[in-house]
Formats: C-alpha cells, structure tokens, sequence
C-alpha cells in the first residue's frame, strides 16, 4: 500500500446520501481478475449517457473539476454490496481522500486496505467544503487529524492503528504474519466435536 | 457482568489486541465466489503465499453463472472469472462445489445447506449477504478482496468490535405476512444505516418460532440496514437443522452443549434495543431505490423530502400518493439468497398451482442451489411454476444484480424476491421493486401488487 500522509488538492462534490456500491462500479465491470482498470467507469450509470458518451451536466466529467483527489460526499457512502472494485474504482479514477457523513463498514475497512483515506465530517463542515469553487484546494493532513480550508479547519477521528497502516503504507498480511504463534496457539484450542 | 451472545462470541475468538481498538479474531469459515476471490489469489501467488486452512476454505461459483445451460458462458470475461476459481482452488487446495456439482449454489445458501455453518463460529465471505450465515449463532460478515486475501493467508482477519443492538420482535405474524415483510419493515422504519457500527442481534417470540430458512430470510437483509452482522441465538430449531448434514459435526451431543452457551444474558447487555411488534405487520412493497424506501401494500408511497426522493421517483417512473397495486409489473425474480430457499419456492408454488401468470409478464425461477433445484422437482414445484407460465431454471444469483445473462429490461417493473432495489441493479435501467415470495407471486397472477391479506381472506 502506498504511504498517505497529507493530500492537497481540489474537490469534486457529490452531495447524494446513501450512494451505494452499485452506483460507484456496477456490476457489469466486476468480471475482471485486476485491481486496476476500474476508473473511467467510476459512476458509470451516472457519467455516461450512451456507450461511451460522456453526461456533460455529471459533475465527474465538467473540464474545470479534472484532477480532483478528494471527494465530498453525502451520508452512508459505500453501502450495499462488499465489493473493494468500489475502492479500486475511486482510487484508480484519481481519489485519495473521501469526505463523507458516514461509510458502510464493509467499505470503510476496504478504504484502509487500499490506501483511500475515507474521513468523517458534519453536514455543516461538508456542505462548506461542497461549495468552494473548482479551482480552489484544501488540504487533508492525516498526521495532525486536520481538514484546512481557508480559515476553517476541520479536525476528524481516525482509529490510531489505521492512521498508522496510512502513513506507513503497511501491508497487513506481513504484520499478521508476525502473530503466528498466537495463532496457532489459538488453533490447538478450538474444540472439534469428533 | 452481563454479556449478550455477540460478546461471548466475539470473546473466544480473540487472538490479540485490546477491546475498543482493532483485534485480530480467529476465522472457522471462509466462503469464496469466483468474483470477489480472483484478485486474493493472485496477491498470494506474488508474494509467495499459501492458504492457511483449506480445511476451513469452501468454494463455489454463483453470480456469473448462467441458468439456461450453466456450461455455456457466453460472456468471455464472466467465463474466464470462472474457470480462474476453478484453476485457484485447484492450485491451493480448496475444497470448491465448480460447475455442475451437485453443492453448487448460491454460496449462501450451501453454506448452512451442508452444514458448513454452525453456531458459533466466525464465518466471513467476500460478499455483504454473509450476514445469512448470522441466523446460526455465529458471527458473519462481508469482507472486501484484500480481506479475502488476509483471511486466505492467515486464517485471522483485524475488526473493531461493533456496538451490540437487540431488536426484540414479537407478536404473532398475521396470515400472508412473512419474514421479507418483517425485515423490510424494520428497514422501511428505522432506515438504512440503522445498523451502522453494529452487530444485531433478532430475539423474541416471534423468532423463536421461525424455521432456520425465514431467520436467515431476515439476517440475510441486516446488511441492507447497515447492519454488516446480524444474528440469532441457536436453539433447538437451529441444533435439528444442522444435525445430519453433509459437514455437521459427528458428535452432535458436544457441539450442542458448547453452543448451547451462545445466547444473551438479558437486554441490558446491549448498547441498544429496538422493539417492533409484528401483530399488525402488513406485506411490504419497495417503491424507490434503496431498500428503506418501501410501504405497507395498502399504504401511499410517501411525498418527496428531499432530492434523493425526487431522484429515485424518476428513475422509477412513479409518484407519491400512488400505491403498490397501482405498478404494472412486467417481470418476475424468485429466487436469490434472501428468498431462493426450499420454503420459499413452495410458498409460491402454492399459490401458482392451478394458475397462470398475467399477460406481457415474464417470470424466472431460479432456485438457490442444486439441491434445492432438485428438491423441489422431487415435489413436483417445477411442473406447478411451469404450467404457470415460469422459466424453471439453474441455480445461480441470476437477475438478483444481474451479472450472468438474467437481466431485467430497461424501463420495466420488476417484482422481485430478492433484497436490494439500487439503480440498475437487476439490469441497466431496471426498476426493482421488492417483496415476499407469496406477494411476488400474487404480483405474477395479476400483472401488479395485490393485498395479499384480502386475496386470502
């Protein structure tokens, strides 16, 4: 996973609640066997409106919010179906961060597993952040748990076991590795019934 | 202290870490399909990494299979994802229900069908409707692929420990109300992020009284509260259901002893409780596009609040004031892991027997596994849902999202068994309108929604 530790960009805003993982990748781009490839049909129902014909009034594609890697959001993003393409897809389209009221869990864990930072704010402080203009920049800085934006600044809570996989870019499997002991400790306990 | 079963569930499982911050806990059951898995395979594969347990590692292909002949993948992309599961679990040993094997399934559904799921346990699945599995007393939950990879790896995946909630349901179910309407129910009244941040746990009389299918009916759709674990404490009904099955345990008298611990103390246990009374439950109906957007059948759809309902009013061609009757319906889904059971199947076929679905409509039948398939055609339920008018089909996902060739039209109005009703979910463009088997096939009879409660009387 790559290290994240302080993202400065512009915003794109998608003040929709309760997006779900059907709406961020549908389904029909599931079948693939990568974790890559999934941008350019992030939103897709959404973005296009014929095979390949961009939606000119979908926020994603308006020429003044290219380059964007923090996006503003609604309550409940991510819920529904477990799919990490969802991660993929935003990570892949150029997303770093995600400013949401909420996440499903299932989509919360996938965003640390990826290295897409997914943050926690109030409607006030996100309906603030929606309405700046596109070419203006705030700035998420993970090690002082900080949202900057002119003269706001938004702190946000992260679990400190999370916050340092973030700014580490730790691989989990080798750190789990490390308790195998305990694991097989673990193993010569569980009852058979046999 | 007083615990309640999640905590004493969650309590054995743990390997290391504090309370309050992420653990690591012990997997007994990790359960594949062929599209949340490839990319876990391959990241094992470039680090040089083997399964852990096999042994606890059960596999099978479900939502890109097609249901008319299950060997002809038309699709190249759906075919190669699955014959990459088949070559994954072949190189890593895992045991796998492949293409035609008479465990193929909707792995929900095999997963207690062979008795792989037992109280208990932690059971994890690279899929949301893992929660099913919670209807045994253990805890289930959906995982993403990098998860799949971790559990894949070390038998042991890293969570926080959720808050607990208790929905106490009870009340006697009035006639043509089933679990999907209690569910929906909840979902329609508390909304879709209930559940957020915790693990549910259903009791009361009400839950007592249910089979293990109409509890995983309903544990099946805590997700769609948010609840990513939703669960039930097992009892007797629970300990018969498991008893004799393909992968129970061979001495069922220790292992109903030691479940036999899995329940809650008392309420106060919980960091929440919720009631709901089921007495005058009514069938629901969803009308918008999410699964908390649903009415009692006799009930109006609500006014617009807020964008979001304008929103999903648009996409579904329908108004407020209207009722679920008022839908024509022109497309029909039984099945799915919410409702492609055994007792699912002959709730409907009950109603169809003798009958025949309405004119321009167009139903599928798709039974939750191979064994269920074979069941009900050993009732005879095939030959009632066919002279119905029914496609009797293979067993898979199908049209429930929709990912194998079983999609539901642009524009047309589906009723539909299964469990989410998102934008485009059965097919781009489709609208998904969601309810129990008896009012799906109420809807198949009539070309639109009836009171089921009348229909009956």
């Amino acid at each position: 996973m790559e290290p994240i530790t302080t993202v400065t960009s512009t915003t794109i805003p998608l003040m929709k609640e309760n997006i779900d993982t059907d709406q961020i990748i549908p389904k029909q781009f599931l079948k693939n066997i990568l974790k890559v490839g999934y941008g350019r049909n992030l939103f897709f129902d959404w973005r296009y409106i014929g095979p390949n014909k961009p939606n000119p009034d979908f926020i994603l594609n308006k020429p003044e919010r290219q380059g964007a890697e923090i996006l503003v959001t609604g309550d409940n993003f991510g819920c529904g179906s477990s799919r990490e393409h969802a991660v993929w897809a935003l990570k892949d389209f150029g997303f770093k961060v995600v400013i949401a009221g909420g996440y499903s869990d299932i989509f919360y864990m996938n965003s640390t597993k990826n290295g897409v930072l997914a943050i926690i704010l109030p409607e006030d402080q996100r309906q603030i952040l929606a309405a700046i203009a596109p070419d203006e920049k705030i700035t998420v800085d993970l090690p002082n748990q900080e949202v900057r934006y002119a003269d706001y600044t938004f702190p946000f809570e992260i679990d400190p076991l999370w916050k340092d996989k973030f700014i580490k870019g730790l691989d989990d499997i080798a750190i789990t590795m490390g308790y195998e002991d305990q694991i097989e400790a673990y193993e010569a306990k569980i009852p058979s019934y046999n | 202290m007083q615990q309640t079963m999640f905590d004493k569930l969650w309590n054995r499982h743990v390997i290391s870490g504090k309370p309050g911050e992420p653990q690591l806990i012990y997997v007994d059951l990790h359960l594949l399909h062929e599209v949340t898995s490839p990319q876990a395979f391959e990241g094992l594969r470039e680090n040089n990494r083997q399964v852990r347990r096999p042994d606890k590692t059960f596999a099978t292909m479900d939502h890109n299979v097609p249901t008319i002949d299950i060997f002809n993948v038309q699709d190249a992309i759906s075919r190669k994802q699955i014959e990459t599961l088949d070559k994954n679990a072949k190189e890593f040993g895992v045991r796998l229900a492949g293409m035609g094997h008479e465990d193929q399934g909707i792995i929900h559904v095999i997963g207690p069908q062979l008795g792989l799921t037992q109280p208990g346990m932690v059971v994890v699945c690279g899929d949301s409707h893992t929660a099913t599995h919670g209807a045994f007393g253990s805890i289930a939950f959906g995982i993403g692929t990098s998860e799949v990879e971790h559990v894949l790896a070390t038998q042991t995946i890293w969570q926080t420990k959720p808050k607990t909630m208790g929905i106490h349901v009870h009340g006697k179910l009035p006639h043509g109300v089933y679990a999907k309407d209690i569910i929906m129910g909840i979902i329609a009244r508390e909304g879709v992020a209930f559940g957020t941040g915790y693990s549910a746990e259903l009791y009361g009389d009400t839950i007592e009284n249910m089979s293990m299918e109409e509890r995983m009916t309903l544990c099946n759709m805590g997700i769609e509260g948010g609840a990513k674990m939703m669960n039930i404490a097992p009892d007797q009904t629970t300990f018969d259901y498991v008893a004799g099955r393909k992968y129970a345990p061979k001495n069922m008298a220790q292992a109903i002893e030691d479940w036999q611990q899995f329940y809650t103390d008392s309420p106060d246990a919980f960091d929440k409780v919720i009631d709901f009374d089921v007495s005058d439950l009514a069938p629901f109906v969803s009308w918008g596009t999410n699964p908390g957007m649903a009415v009692p059948v006799d009930q109006a759809f609500p006014a617009v609040q807020n964008a979001d309902d304008q929103k999903a009013y648009d996409y579904v061609g329908l108004q407020p004031g209207q009722t679920a009757p008022e839908i024509p319906i022109q497309f029909i889904f039984f099945g799915s892991c919410t409702n492609g059971r055994l007792s699912d199947l002959k709730i409907a076929a009950h109603i169809l027997k003798g009958q025949h679905i309405a004119d321009g409509v167009t139903a599928l039948v798709v039974p939750g596994s191979r064994a269920v398939k074979k069941a009900a055609e050993k009732m005879g339920i095939d030959q009632i849902f066919k002279d119905a008018g029914c496609e009797w089909r293979e067993p898979g996902c199908s049209a429930c999202l929709g990912m194998n060739p079983d999609q539901v039209p642009a524009g047309m109005h589906c009723a539909s068994t299964s469990n989410r009703n998102f934008e485009g979910r059965q097919g781009a463009g489709s609208r998904t309108h969601l309810a129990s088997p008896a009012m799906v096939a109420y809807a198949a009879i009539n070309g639109h929604f009836v009171d089921i409660r009348k229909e009956e009387a």
